[in-house]
C-alpha cells in the first residue's frame, strides 16, 4: 500500500504493508503486483504439478513442495506486502522473523517430540506397564 | 428452551458451596447497593468502567486480582485443612468437591491472580516510564480488562450455578473429554479461559507495540527502564504463547462439542498431545508472570539503594535471554511421559541453561544494593524476600530438571513446594512489592509502612513454615492433590503446612487493614510533590495521581535514568527548567465498548456452556453489533484545554518548588 | 516535566548522574528521526496501527502452527478408515487456490484505487476481492459437504478431525475477513477515505494477504504432500 507522506520526519520507519512511492505511482504500485502474481501463479502450478508427476526423484519431493512453498511465500511477502531488507522495513522483518521462530519451534518440536512419544509409548508397550 | 441448565444446577445437597455462594452473593449486593444509594454510579461509570486510560485499567486489573486473590486463598486453606485432617479419615470434603477445589485453585492463581496483577502494572507503569500519553491501542486496552473480568466471573458463577472442572488446572484428556467429564466444569473451565486468554493476547500485542513504536523522543531501546524491558519481554511471550493456548483449547472444545478426535481414546486421538501443545504454552506463561517481578525489582532495588541499576546491558541480554530459551524446555514437565532419554536430556539441559541469566540478574541486583545507600521501605523488603526465596525455588527447578531426579519427584508434593516456591516467592512477592512501590502514584497518597512490614514477615515467615514441610512430604513419597492417605510420616508436616497457610491469612489481614487504615489518614500521608522514593524514571517526573494526559509535554530523553539526570540538575541550581510552551492535548475518548464486549463475552460462554443456542446466536450478534457501532464512531478523540493542562503542570511545579529547598532523600 | 532547555551542554560535560552507563548521546548511529529506534518520539498513527495489526497476524500463525503441528501429527491416525490419498481432489484445490491468489491480486488493486482516493475503482475491486473469496469458501464448503456424505466427516478419525479443523479454521478466518470487508466497504461509502479508513483498510490487506500465505503452507502440506 503506497504511504502517505503526511508526516515528516518518518524517513526510517515504515508500516508493514506499505511501500514508499507516494501518491502518482500507480503504475509502478500495478506493476509490482503483477509481477507477484505471476511469479506466485508460476510457483504454484510447478507444485501442483510436481505433486503428481516423475520429474523429481520420490523421496524428494515434500522437499522441492516445502522449497517451493517458502519461495510462494516470499514472494507473497515482497511483492503483496512489500517487506524489504531496507532500513524502513527492519521492525517488520524482525517481528516475522520472531514469528517465524516460533512456529519454526512449536512445530518441530511438537513433532520431534510426539513422535518419540508415539514410538515408545505403543498401546502393547502401556499395557505391559500397567500389568 | 434453556438447555441443559435446570434447577438441579444449583447445588442445594452440598452445603458449602451453597453457603459460600449466599455470602458472596449477600456481600456482592451489599456492595452494590450501598454504591448505588451514594450516587457513585456515575462516577464510577464515567470514570473507571468506561476508561479507557491506563493508569485506570492498571488499577482495576491489579483491584481483579487482589479479590481473586482471596478467592483462591480460601480454596487453599480449604485444602490445607482437608489434608491435615485426613489421615485415616475422610476429612470433611467428598473427593468430587475437593478435586473441583485444587482445580479452581490453580486456575483462579494462574489466570484471574497472577496474570492480572503483572498485566495491571505493567499496563499503569510502562506509558509512564516510556514517557507517553498513553498504550497503543487504548479502547483495545478496556476490552482486555473486561474480557478478563468474564473470565473471572465464568469461574466464579460456577459455585453456584454448576460445577467446576475436577480435572486439575490444566484440564488432561481422556478425563477431561465428555466421556469422562460429561458434566459442564470443564466446559466452564474452557470457555472462561478462552475469553480471558482472548483478552490477554489482545492486551499483549498493545504493550508490545507500545514498547516498540511509543516512546519519547530521545528514548533509544538502551535508554528504557529495565521494567520496560522486562515488559517487552514478558509480552513477546504473551504474543508467541497464548495462541497456542487458544489453539489447544478450542482442540479440546471440538472434541467436546462436536465429537472430533484429537485427545480422545478411540479413533486415533493423542491424549499425549494435548499434554504436549499445552505446555508449550505453559512454560512461557510461567515466564511471562515471572519477567515483569524481575522487573519490578530491579526498579525497586535501584531505588531503595539509591544508586543506578548494576549492569544495564547484562540485565537486558538475561532479559531477551530469558525470553527466548523460556521457549525451549517445555518438555520438562512431562519427562516422566516417555519420549526417551535423548529426547529428555536435551531438554533438561536447556532448562538448567536458563537458570543462567536469572542468577545474572541476581548478582546484579545485589551489585546494585552494594555500596548503595540502602532503604529498607517495605518495597525493598519483599525484593529481599524474593531473592532468598526465589533463589531456593530456583534451585530446587534446577534439580527437577534432572530427568532421572523427576521421574521420583514428578507430580508429588515436593514438586507442588517449588513451583509455589517460585510462583509466590517470584511473582507474588513482585506483585506485592510494586503495589507497595507504585501504590503512592496511583492513588496519591502512601501506604502505612509499619503494617506493610509486618505483613511482608506474616508472608515471608508463614510460606517457609507452609511449603518447606511440602518439600519433605513430597521426598517422603506424597503424590499431589491426595484427598485423603493413612501414611503417619506425611501427617506432622501437613499439619505444620496448615500452621504457615493460617500465617499467611494473618499477612493478608494486615495487608488488607494497611490499606483500610491508609485510607482513612490518607490526608494526613499525602505526596505532595509526586516523587515520594527519591525516584529515577519518568513516572516520578508526574504529580501523584498523575492528569490523564501523563505529561504536559512529552520529555525529552537525554540519558539512561531520564528523570534522574533532570532532577539533579534541577537541585543544583536549586530551581526547575523553564515552564514549556503548553498546548491542547488530544486524548482518546472513553468508551462502553470494553464493557458491553464482555458483557456479550459472559453471556456467550455462559450459553455456550449449558448449550442454550439462540442465546449463543445472541451474544455473538451482540459482539459484532458492539464492533460495528465502535468502529462507526466519529468522535475518536476529545481535547484538553491549554488552560487545563497549564494549570495542571503549574501545581506541579508549585509543589515542587516548595519542596525543593529541604528536599532530602525520604529517610 | 520540563522541555530540556540544556541540551545544547556537550557530552563530556554532562554529569556523571545523566548517564551512568555511559550509553551516550547518540543511540546507535542511526540520524536523529527514526521513530522506529526511539529518537524520533512515538510514532504515526498509520505505523502503530499496521504494526499492532501485524503482530497480531504473527500471533495468528503461531495459532496455525499448533494446527499443523497437531496434523502432522496425526496425519496417519485415519483408524482403519480414507487416508488424504483416497479423499483429496487436486483439481478442486487448485481452483481454490486460483481464487484466492487472484482475491489478494485483486486486494493490492484495491489498496492502490484507494491511495489515489478513488471511490469506484476502490469499491469495484473490494468487491471482487470478495467475490473470489466467496468463491473459494463455497468450493471449500462442498468438498466438506462432500467428504461428510461419503462418511469422512470429521468424527470418524483423528486425521479426518485435524484436516477438518485445519482446513476450517482457514475457511473460519477468510469468512470472518469477509464479514470485515462487507462492513468496510459499506463505512468506505459512507465515509470516504479518511486517515483511519485508510489504516482499516491497511490492516484488511495485511490480513488478506496472510490469509494466502497461509494458504500456500495449507495446500502444500495437507493436499499436495497427502495425495501426491
Amino acid at each position: 500500500m503506497a504511504s502517505d507522506p503526511e508526516t515528516p520526519g518518518e524517513n526510517l520507519d515504515l508500516a508493514p504493508g506499505d511501500e514508499r512511492i507516494g501518491g502518482s505511482g500507480v503504475a509502478r504500485g500495478v506493476r509490482g503486483y503483477v509481477i507477484g502474481l505471476v511469479l506466485a501463479a508460476g510457483l504454484t502450478a510447478a507444485s501442483f504439478y510436481l505433486a503428481g508427476s516423475r520429474l523429481v526423484w520420490g523421496p524428494g519431493i515434500p522437499v522441492a513442495l516445502i522449497v517451493l512453498a517458502i519461495a510462494q511465500m516470499g514472494v507473497h511477502l515482497v511483492f503483496f506486502l512489500h517487506l524489504s531488507t531496507g532500513p524502513d522495513s527492519t521492525n517488520n522483518v524482525l517481528a516475522l522473523a520472531f514469528g517465524v521462530l516460533i512456529v519454526a519451534l512449536v512445530f518441530v518440536g511438537s513433532v520431534w517430540i510426539m513422535a518419540h512419544l508415539n514410538a515408545n509409548m505403543t498401546m502393547t508397550q502401556v499395557m505391559r506397564m500397567q500389568r | 428452551m434453556l438447555g441443559k441448565l435446570g434447577w438441579n444446577a444449583i447445588p442445594f445437597d452440598q452445603p458449602i458451596p451453597l453457603v459460600s455462594s449466599a455470602v458472596v452473593g449477600i456481600v456482592l449486593l451489599g456492595v452494590l447497593v450501598w454504591v448505588w444509594a451514594k450516587g457513585y454510579v456515575p462516577y464510577l461509570w464515567s470514570e473507571w468502567i468506561t476508561s479507557v486510560d491506563h493508569k485506570r485499567i492498571g488499577v482495576m486489573y491489579c483491584v481483579l486480582a487482589m479479590v481473586m486473590l482471596l478467592r483462591g486463598f480460601i480454596d487453599a486453606m480449604m485444602m490445607r485443612t482437608q489434608q491435615a485432617m485426613a489421615f485415616h479419615s475422610p476429612g470433611y470434603l467428598p473427593p468430587e468437591h475437593y478435586n473441583q477445589i485444587f482445580s479452581a485453585h490453580g486456575t483462579i492463581m494462574i489466570f484471574f491472580v497472577g496474570m492480572p496483577f503483572v498485566v495491571g502494572l505493567m499496563n499503569f507503569v510502562v506509558p509512564l516510564q516510556l514517557g507517553v500519553r498513553d498504550v497503543a491501542f487504548p479502547t483495545l486496552n478496556s476490552v482486555s480488562f473486561w474480557l478478563t473480568a468474564s473470565g473471572a466471573l465464568l469461574v466464579n458463577i460456577s459455585l453456584v450455578v454448576g460445577e467446576f472442572a475436577r480435572t486439575g488446572w490444566l484440564a488432561y484428556p481422556p478425563l477431561s473429554e465428555l466421556r469422562y467429564s460429561p458434566g459442564v466444569g470443564v466446559d466452564y473451565y474452557l470457555w472462561a479461559l478462552q475469553i480471558a486468554g482472548a483478552g490477554t493476547l489482545m492486551g499483549g500485542i498493545n504493550l508490545a507495540t507500545t514498547i516498540l513504536k511509543m516512546r519519547a523522543p530521545g528514548m533509544s531501546y538502551l535508554r528504557m527502564p529495565v521494567f520496560c524491558w522486562t515488559a517487552l519481554a514478558s509480552n513477546l511471550l504473551i504474543i508467541a504463547a497464548f495462541p497456542v493456548l487458544t489453539a489447544t483449547f478450542a482442540m479440546l472444545l471440538l472434541d467436546r462439542y462436536f465429537g472430533f478426535h484429537f485427545f480422545t481414546n478411540e479413533a486415533g486421538g493423542n491424549a499425549m498431545m494435548f499434554v504436549n501443545l499445552i505446555w508449550v504454552w505453559g512454560h512461557p506463561e510461567v515466564y511471562i508472570l515471572i519477567l515483569p517481578a524481575f522487573g519490578t525489582f530491579s526498579e525497586v532495588v535501584s531505588t531503595f539503594s539509591s544508586k543506578p541499576l548494576f549492569g544495564y546491558r547484562s540485565m537486558v541480554i538475561a532479559t531477551m535471554a530469558i525470553c527466548i530459551l523460556s521457549f525451549m524446555v517445555w518438555l520438562h514437565h512431562f519427562f516422566t511421559m516417555g519420549a526417551g532419554a535423548d529426547v529428555n536430556a536435551i531438554f533438561g539441559i536447556v532448562s538448567m541453561i536458563i537458570a543462567v541469566p536469572t542468577g545474572v540478574k541476581i548478582f546484579n541486583w545485589l551489585f546494585t544494593m552494594y555500596g548503595g545507600r540502602v532503604r529498607f521501605h517495605t518495597p525493598l523488603l519483599w525484593a529481599l524476600g524474593f531473592m532468598v526465596t526465589f533463589a531456593v525455588g530456583g534451585m530446587t527447578g534446577v534439580l527437577l530438571a534432572v530427568p532421572p531426579a523427576d521421574f521420583l519427584l514428578h507430580n508429588s508434593l515436593f514438586l507442588v513446594a517449588h513451583f509455589h516456591n517460585v510462583i509466590i516467592g517470584g511473582v507474588l512477592f513482585g506483585a506485592f512489592a510494586g503495589y507497595n512501590y507504585w501504590f503512592p502514584k496511583a492513588f496519591g497518597f502512601m501506604l502505612d509502612e509499619r503494617l506493610g512490614k509486618v505483613a511482608f514477615w506474616c508472608w515471608f515467615v508463614g510460606f517457609y513454615m507452609a511449603f518447606v514441610p511440602l518439600y519433605a512430604v513430597g521426598l517422603l513419597g506424597m503424590t499431589r492433590r491426595m484427598q485423603h492417605y493413612d501414611v503417619a510420616a506425611w501427617h506432622p508436616w501437613l499439619l505444620v503446612a496448615l500452621g504457615g497457610a493460617l500465617l499467611i491469612l494473618c499477612g493478608i489481614g494486615c495487608q488488607i487493614a494497611q490499606l483500610v487504615v491508609s485510607i482513612r489518614t490518607r490526608e494526613r500521608r499525602r505526596d505532595l510533590t509526586g516523587d515520594p522514593w527519591d525516584g529515577r524514571s519518568l513516572e516520578w517526573a508526574t504529580p501523584s495521581p498523575p492528569p490523564s494526559f501523563n505529561f504536559p509535554v512529552l520529555p525529552d530523553v537525554e540519558g539512561e535514568e531520564a528523570y534522574w539526570g533532570v532532577k539533579q540538575r534541577a537541585l543544583d541550581a536549586q530551581r526547575l527548567a523553564e515552564e514549556p510552551e503548553y498546548h491542547a492535548i488530544e486524548m482518546p475518548r472513553n468508551s462502553p465498548t470494553g464493557v458491553v464486549t464482555a458483557f456479550f463475552a459472559t453471556v456467550t460462554g455462559f450459553s455456550l456452556i449449558w448449550h442454550i443456542w439462540w442465546l449463543v446466536a445472541l451474544g455473538l450478534l451482540g459482539a459484532f453489533a458492539t464492533f460495528v457501532v465502535f468502529a462507526w464512531r466519529d468522535e475518536e478523540e476529545y481535547e484538553v484545554p491549554v488552560e487545563e493542562v497549564a494549570r495542571v503542570d503549574r501545581a506541579r511545579r508549585r509543589a515542587r518548588v516548595e519542596a525543593m529547598p529541604d528536599w532530602r532523600r525520604p529517610a | 516535566m520540563s522541555a530540556s532547555t540544556s541540551a545544547s551542554a556537550a557530552p563530556s560535560a554532562r554529569a556523571a548522574w545523566d548517564d551512568p552507563n555511559r550509553v551516550g548521546h547518540h543511540g546507535h548511529g542511526h540520524g536523529g528521526e527514526a521513530t522506529g529506534h526511539g529518537q524520533g518520539g512515538p510514532a504515526s498513527k498509520r505505523i502503530i496501527t499496521g504494526y499492532g495489526f501485524w503482530i497480531y497476524l504473527l500471533s495468528d500463525i503461531v495459532m496455525f502452527s499448533a494446527f499443523f503441528a497437531a496434523y502432522a501429527v496425526l496425519a496417519d491416525a485415519t483408524a482403519g478408515g480414507p487416508g488424504a490419498r483416497d479423499l483429496f481432489s487436486l483439481t478442486n484445490v487448485a481452483v481454490e487456490t486460483g481464487c484466492l491468489l487472484a482475491s489478494s491480486f485483486a486486494c493490492g488493486m484495491a489498496s492502490i484505487a484507494a491511495s489515489v482516493r478513488s471511490q469506484l475503482w476502490t469499491q469495484i475491486l473490494l468487491l471482487v476481492t470478495g467475490l473470489l473469496g466467496f468463491a473459494f469458501l463455497v468450493l471449500e464448503a462442498r468438498e466438506f459437504a462432500q467428504l461428510v456424505v461419503e462418511g469422512a466427516g470429521p468424527t470418524r478419525s483423528a486425521f479426518l478431525t485435524a484436516f477438518f479443523s485445519l482446513v476450517g479454521l482457514h475457511g473460519l478466518h477468510v469468512s470472518a475477513g469477509l464479514l470485515w470487508l462487507g462492513t468496510m466497504m459499506a463505512q468506505i461509502w459512507a465515509k470516504g477515505f479518511r486517515p483511519n479508513m485508510m489504516r482499516r483498510l491497511l490492516c484488511f490487506t495485511l490480513f488478506w494477504h496472510a490469509l494466502d500465505i497461509i494458504w500456500v503452507a495449507l495446500f502444500t502440506i495437507v493436499y499436495l504432500m497427502g495425495a501426491g
